[in-house]
This record gives C-alpha cells, structure tokens and sequence, in this order.
C-alpha cells in the first residue's frame, strides 16, 4: 500500500511541479477553491448555481459562462506571457528555466488560441447571434450545451497540467517526433491531445450548430442578403470550423496513439512521416486563424454602422469578401512550412494563394473606413477599438505579406519577426475585436454599460502596450532572434529591444486589471439600459430589453430591409408596444444536467487516459455512454410559457400598451 | 403603432420525420455532422494514400489482405444497407412492425460484419501485422477500424431506437431519428464503398 501511495505522488507530483511558481499556483489555486466554496455555502447559492447555470440550456446564459471562461484563461495565458517576457529582459538571470520556459511558451500559445480566442468568439456568437437573428435559441439548445462543456471540461484539464503531473512543453503546434514517447515521456503531451480533442468535440458541435441556426432560423423575412455582416461572419466561421477541425481532430489522434497506443504514423522508426502531421495540423490551423478574425470582422462591421450612424458602405460587396476568404483560407496551409522544401512550384502556389487573401480584406478594410465616411461618429470605447483596429490590422497584414514571399520567408522563418506578426493580427485583429464585442453587446448581456472613462484608459493602454510590446519584437526578428528560447547571450543587440518590449507587456498588463476593475466596478456602478437600445442600434437584438427575457422575443418580428431594426425605427415600429391578444404561448429548451454531466466524464476519461490508468478511462467512458443513452430516452426537452405569463413578464418590462 | 410580427407557421403534408419544425431542423443539423464525418474520413484516407507504401520491415497490402472475407463483410454491409431502406419505406407507411423486422435484420447484418471484420482484424495482428510495425498498418488500421468503430456505434444507437419505437410508436420525434440513423447507415455504406475500393482493391492489385 505505502509503494502504491509513492507511486501515485511521484506520478501527480513529479519534480517540475514542484517549482516555486507552481507551488504559488497551488496556494492561489486552494485559496480561491475555499473562498468560492465557502461563499457559496454561506450564501445558500449552490442550488441556485446548479439549476441556473450547470445545467442551463439557454444561449445567453451559456454565452456568459463562455465569456467568464474566456476572461481567466486571457488572465491565465496573459500571466504567462508576462513571464516568458520578464525572462527575456533578464537573459543573464533568467527567472524560469529552459524546461519550466518551454512549458509556459506551449500554454500560453494553446491557451490563447482554443481557450480564450474561441470562447470569446462563441460567447458573442451565443449573445448575439439568436437576438440578431430574431430567434428563441440557436437550433439545439441542449448540444450547445453539451458544447460548452466539453470546452470547459477541456479547458480544465489542460490547465491543471500545471500543477498536477507537467505541462505539456512542445509549442501550440506540438510537433511529431517532439511529441513522441522517446523524446517526451510523461503525461504533459498527453494533457495536450486529449484536452484540445475534448474540447474540439464541443467546437465542432458548435460549428454545426451556428450554421444551422443561422440557416434554419432567421426570423420571417431575413433572406441571406438580409442578414447584419456579423450574422455572415458567424455563418463563415461555422462553414470554417466544420471544415477545419476534422484533420485537427486525425492529427491529435494519430499523435496520441503513436504516444501511448505504439502506433507508427509520425514516429522516427517504421515508416513513420513526421510532416504528414504538420500538413493535418496546418490544413486546420490557416483556417483557425480565419476562425478567429472573421467574428471580429463581423463585429467591426456592426460597430462601424453603429457608432458612425450609417448604414455599413458596401453591404453585397463585404459578403463577397467574407465569403471569398472563408475559401481562400483553405488554400494556403504550406505557407506556415515553406522552409519544409516542397520545392519553388508548390511555395510559389502556396506564397500567392496566402497574398490574394489581402484583396478581400483590404476590401473590407476600404469598406470599413468609407462607413465612417460622413458618418456620426460617436467615439465609445467600443468604437475606438475599431478605429485602432484598421492601422494596426493592415501593419499586420502587410507583414504577412512579406512572410508570404518565399525567399523572405527562408530569412523570417521562426524569427520574431514572425512572432511580432502573428501578435499583430491576433491581439490588433482578433483581441481588438473581441474587446470592442465586448463593450457593445456588455448591456444587451447585463442591462448595464461598462463605464466608458475606464474603459478609454484600458482601451490606450492596451492599443500602446501592444505596440510597445510588438514593434521592437519585428526589429528583433531582422536582427536574427529566434523564437522559444528562453535566453541569449549579451553581445547581440537583442538585450534593450527586449526590454522595451517586456515593459509593453506590462502595460498590457495593467490594462487587463483595470478591464476586470471596469467590470466589477460597472455591476453597482454602471449606466443602466432601461430602453434595451442604448448605442441606437441597428439590428434585432437591440429591439428587445436588456437584458433579454429567457423567450427573447415574445413576438418574432418580421423583417423587411437590412439593419431591421433601424427600419422599424424609421417606420415608427416597435416591440415595445403589445396587447394583451398578441400573446401566445412559447415552447422553451428545458433544463437538464446531461451536458455537464457529459463533460465530466469525458474530463474522467481524459484524465485517467493522461496518466494510462485504465479502470478511471473505463469507468469515465462508461459514464460517456450512459449519458448520451440517457440523452437519447430523455423526451422531455421543452417546456412551455404560458401566454399570460409572458403578458406578466413584457408587463413587468414595460412593453404592453395600456 | 404598428407591430411587425405575425404568426409563426406549421409545416404541413410532409412526412412525418419532417412534420415538427424543431425535428426537421435536426435532420439539417445531422447533414452538417456528416459533412464533419466525411472530412474525419477524407483526412484518414489522405493520411492512407501517404503512408500505403511506407511498409518499413511490415508486409505491404498485396502480401497482407486476403479478398475472400472483405467480399463477404462487403456483401453484409451492402445488404444492410438495402434492409435499411426497407425500413425507411415501412415506416413511411406507418408499419411498426415491418419497419422493426427491417431495423433488426440490418443490425444482424450490421453485427455480421463487425464480427468478420474484427476476425479480420485479428488474423492480421497474430500473424504480427500490428500498427506498431509500420505506418501503413497505422494507416490501415485507424482508417479501417473507425469505420468499424462507426457502425458498431451505429448498431448500439439503433438498438436504443428499437426500445423507443416500441414504446412510443412512430412519433415525429421517433421517426426523425430512425430517418437520421438511416442516413448515417448509408453513409458507412458509402464510406466502405470508398474502403473496399481504395484500400483493399488497390492494395490487392495494383
């Protein structure tokens, strides 16, 4: 008994979790278990935790949980950041080392990209896409549930590889023969494929759901041509997603076999070809970079019309272009691996096919800027990111296209010149955007505005942080640095560029606390929306009171013009104004505990499969499947409003005559 | 004041799997998750088509696969495939009971080749032709074996369906997701076409 206990410390507890700063994690880790906890007891809330929000299957519930999500790991994967930067300005007393440096690097890379980007993205998709679209939910309430879970589920176990058992350390890509046994023993890889497969079940899930949401449910009316730009995004990134995650989901597995099932795919010996999972894993990862940034595109696109009091420049030709890239974006997966030598015909294809996706977008971004041309334009934080948005984006973009140029790319190929791009498009794109959804859609989500005083310091703070951070990092690449290393010697004129760029860092730092300040601050303090349309928006959602009643729409409307409700507006429409007789009984998705239960057998298969334990993978696997026959028995899946209960509920919010 | 709204309508006079609006809109949904499947196929079969002759000391397709019982898993699937869509037919016609008969003879079927392929599957590992030999066995076996691991899903999902068949009849929800299982049946169909041609054929022949 005592050698089985050993066993399982020496597993759980391995030398490289024992390190100062994982050994900070867990105290923070406790603390925050026990003061959850206790307050939780304390306020009597656990049930109301459990029948609100475990088990809610209702798309504006599920998309605050994602954005809660999305929030920490940004805290997460930005504290990381702030170490790997912090060693970079101290090359001669690095603070972590080559291991722990690796390790921090990986997660930082993986959970920015499946962790806080999607989640980010699918929050504002929950939000918004059901309001905008005039519809009660999106097309299955219980798989978006089910979705969120295997994402949360997913999410926690790659996170408490940092402190039980290692983290994984070979980069967000996790190149093969890195990956393999021989190289990388222990269960920090392991954490690595079986988190990101769980979690891209959900994102999978999510794709189908959004597409098909998006076009079985649009309110009467809303052809496609119809639709707001942000709609067109979702329905792009969904058709992406779908397409995307599949060889994801072979290439995590074949890699994860080869670890602890002895199969050959990308292994050194027997035949194995090591390239075949860069090839899988880019044909998903160039299209994940379009997951990512076309939302933000959809966002800008709402937030331009709004904040300039226009309607958006060029609607048919910004769908062309949205369209035009979602293709393109399947086109250029060699672009990431030039230096792989697949030789000038197929670099030549792949260099040009990455160019001419700059013609859809500076489309878009020509659109964007003739929008605001003779517009109104009212400066809110989330217009300002958009505004920082433009230059910073096309910076970025144009140094992609020097990355695309072949003979370039053998010269900038794995410097920080690469790195400074990637940042560029991903935090001026990407977190831009995000942050900017964030601000708009934060009333129709809480029936409060952020405050906007706070919100402009955080908004300059991260647009000169990032610059700070990221434009020295593009003169370190031409200087030759290369990315993960976690050191270098003095001599190389790399040292004061390095500062800088960690002091950038910080700066975006402190930008995050005073956003999470804003947001604690604005739940006593912020502007309430009592009128659920305080930015005069243009389409559905704001037709409706913030935050939105569980039935969002007591009555679906009917669309007649693009940007609907700005039309009803000028036809002196409203919502707002029902009697008694236009009530009728509505059919809801009902409650049910099957996705979260759902999730955590999958984390117990996920865990158990990490550390090769057999009896906890079969035990969570039979868990899977009793949930999902559950699922299939269980009919009682809706539940009904009556009409006069939802007379009661548009009473209580003001909206019936008389 | 005006309001825009008016009433939402009922889909009439189509078959019942298609009759509940919430129901029809998870047959489009099933679609999208083929469209998924396809694409786990597609990258199984590239990866395939890459590793086929990386067969480093292993045996390679002519020396490993013997025809006789892939025509017979063959001949199984193809058949379930038919019965599949008897029951489809049957239960359009409101037949509860044919519709049962055929849903469990494609099952039998179904069974029949789960059980040869698996047979297969290990004559191949105990003449030492493991995935840990070479690539083109990992290749072989992941492609193969998901498919295997799809019908034998398919199998334990139809025979759930069975149960809630007999015990509520051929609603729109029950019959929507009988019409689902069957185009997921299909598609397997479909996708061994593509095995027995690319993978077995070739490797026997070519």
């Amino acid at each position: 008994m005592p050698s089985f206990v050993m066993y399982l410390v020496h597993t759980l507890f391995p030398h490289d979790v024992l390190r100062p700063t994982e050994l900070g994690a867990d105290v923070m880790i406790i603390a925050t278990g026990v003061i959850i906890f206790y307050v939780l007891t304390k306020q009597k809330k656990w049930l109301y935790l459990w029948r609100e929000w475990l088990t809610t299957v209702d798309h504006k519930k599920i998309g605050i949980m994602y954005l809660i999500a999305a929030l920490a790991m940004l805290f997460r994967g930005g504290v990381d950041a702030l170490m790997l930067r912090t060693n970079l300005a101290l090359p001669s007393t690095p603070v972590i080392d080559a291991l722990e440096y690796n390790q921090v690097f990986t997660t930082h890379g993986t959970i920015m990209i499946f962790f806080m980007a999607m989640p980010f993205i699918f929050a504002l998709f929950n939000v918004a896409v059901p309001l905008m679209i005039g519809a009660r939910d999106v097309a299955f309430p219980r798989i978006n549930a089910m979705s969120f879970w295997l994402f949360a589920f997913g999410a926690l176990l790659l996170n408490i590889s940092f402190v039980i058992g290692g983290s994984p350390d070979a980069g967000w890509t996790a190149y093969p023969p890195y990956t393999g046994p021989m190289f990388n023993p222990g269960p920090g890889e392991n954490y690595f494929f079986l988190s990101l497969l769980i979690a891209g079940i959900g994102t999978t899930m999510t794709g189908i759901n959004f597409l098909v949401t998006v076009l079985r449910m649009r309110a009467p009316g809303m052809t496609l041509m119809k639709m707001p730009m942000f709609i067109w995004s979702a329905l792009t990134t969904s058709a992406l997603i779908i397409f995307a995650f599949p060889p994801l989901t072979v290439a995590l597995a074949m890699s994860l076999f080869d670890r602890i099932f002895g199969s050959s795919f990308f292994t050194l010996g027997h035949g194995g070809l090591a390239m075949m999972y860069v090839n899988l894993f880019w044909l998903f990862g160039h299209p994940e970079v379009y997951i990512v940034v076309l939302p933000v595109f959809g966002i800008f696109s709402e937030v331009v019309a709004t904040f300039s009091q226009k309607a958006l420049f060029g609607y048919s030709v910004m769908v062309i272009s949205i369209v035009s890239i979602m293709v393109l974006a399947y086109g250029t997966w060699v672009h990431h691996f030039f230096t792989m030598g697949a030789g000038p015909g197929v670099n030549a294809f792949f260099g040009l096919s990455t160019m001419l996706i700059a013609i859809p977008t500076g489309v878009k971004i020509f659109n964007w800027i003739f929008t605001m041309w003779g517009g109104r334009i009212q400066m809110t934080v989330a217009m300002l990111y958009q505004m920082a948005f433009i230059p910073t984006f096309v910076i970025g973009g144009a140094t992609g296209i020097l990355l695309a140029t072949v003979p370039a790319d053998y010269q900038l190929h794995n410097t920080y010149f690469l790195i400074a791009h990637f940042h560029n498009v991903l935090i001026g794109g990407t977190l831009f955007g995000l942050l900017s959804g964030l601000y708009y859609w934060w009333p129709k989500m809480f029936g409060h505005k952020l405050d906007e005083r706070q919100g402009k310091w955080a908004f300059w703070l991260f647009f000169w942080g990032f610059w700070i951070t990221f434009g020295p990092q593009y003169l370190l690449g031409l200087k030759g640095m290369t990315r993960r290393i976690y050191t270098y010697p003095a001599g190389f004129g790399w040292h004061t560029l390095n500062v800088i760029s960690t002091l950038g860092a910080f700066v975006m730092g402190a930008a995050f606390v005073i956003l999470v300040y804003n947001i604690i601050y604005s739940l006593q303090h912020g502007e309430k929306d009592l009128t659920g349309d305080p930015w005069n928006g243009r389409t559905l959602e704001w037709a409706i009171p913030s935050p939105a009643p569980e039935y969002n729409f007591a009555r679906i409307p009917v669309v007649h013009e693009r940007d609907a409700w700005w039309d009803m507006k000028q036809k002196g429409q409203t919502l707002a104004a029902m009697r008694p007789e236009d009530m009728r009984t509505l059919e809801l998705p009902k409650n049910t505990p099957i996705p979260f239960l759902l999730g955590f057998a999958f984390f117990v298969v996920g865990f158990g499969m990490t550390f090769e334990w057999w009896y906890i993978v079969a035990l969570g696997a039979i868990g899977v499947v009793a949930t999902l026959i559950y699922s299939g028995f269980d009919y009682d899946e809706h539940k009904h409003i009556a009409a006069e209960e939802v007379l009661e509920i548009e009473a209580g919010l003001g909206r019936v005559q008389g | 004041m005006s309001l825009p709204v008016e009433d939402e309508k009922i889909i009439q006079h189509v078959p019942a799997e298609f009759s509940d609006e919430k129901e029809s809109i998870k047959i489009t949904g099933f679609w999208m998750f083929l469209v998924t499947d396809v694409l786990i196929f597609a990258s199984l079969f590239s990866s395939y088509a890459v590793f086929k002759n990386q067969v480093a000391q292993g045996p390679s397709a002519s020396q490993l696969f013997t025809l006789g019982p892939v025509i017979l898993e063959t001949l199984l699937l193809l058949t379930s495939s038919f019965t599949i869509g008897l029951a489809i037919y049957a239960m359009r016609k409101e037949n509860k009971r044919a519709l049962m008969f055929w849903l469990i003879l494609t099952l039998l079927l179904g069974a029949g080749f789960v059980t040869a392929e698996v047979h297969d599957f290990v004559t191949f590992v105990s003449a030492g032709a493991t995935w840990h030999k070479s690539a083109f066995l990992s290749g072989f076996y992941i492609l193969v074996g998901t498919h295997g691991a799809h019908v034998t899903f398919g199998i334990i999902w139809a025979a759930t369906l069975l149960f809630q068949v007999a015990r509520r009849g051929l609603t729109a929800v029950t019959t929507r997701k009988l019409f689902t299982f069957s185009l997921y049946w299909h598609f397997l169909d479909i996708v061994w076409i593509f095995i027995f041609t690319f993978v077995y054929l070739n490797g026997k022949i070519v």
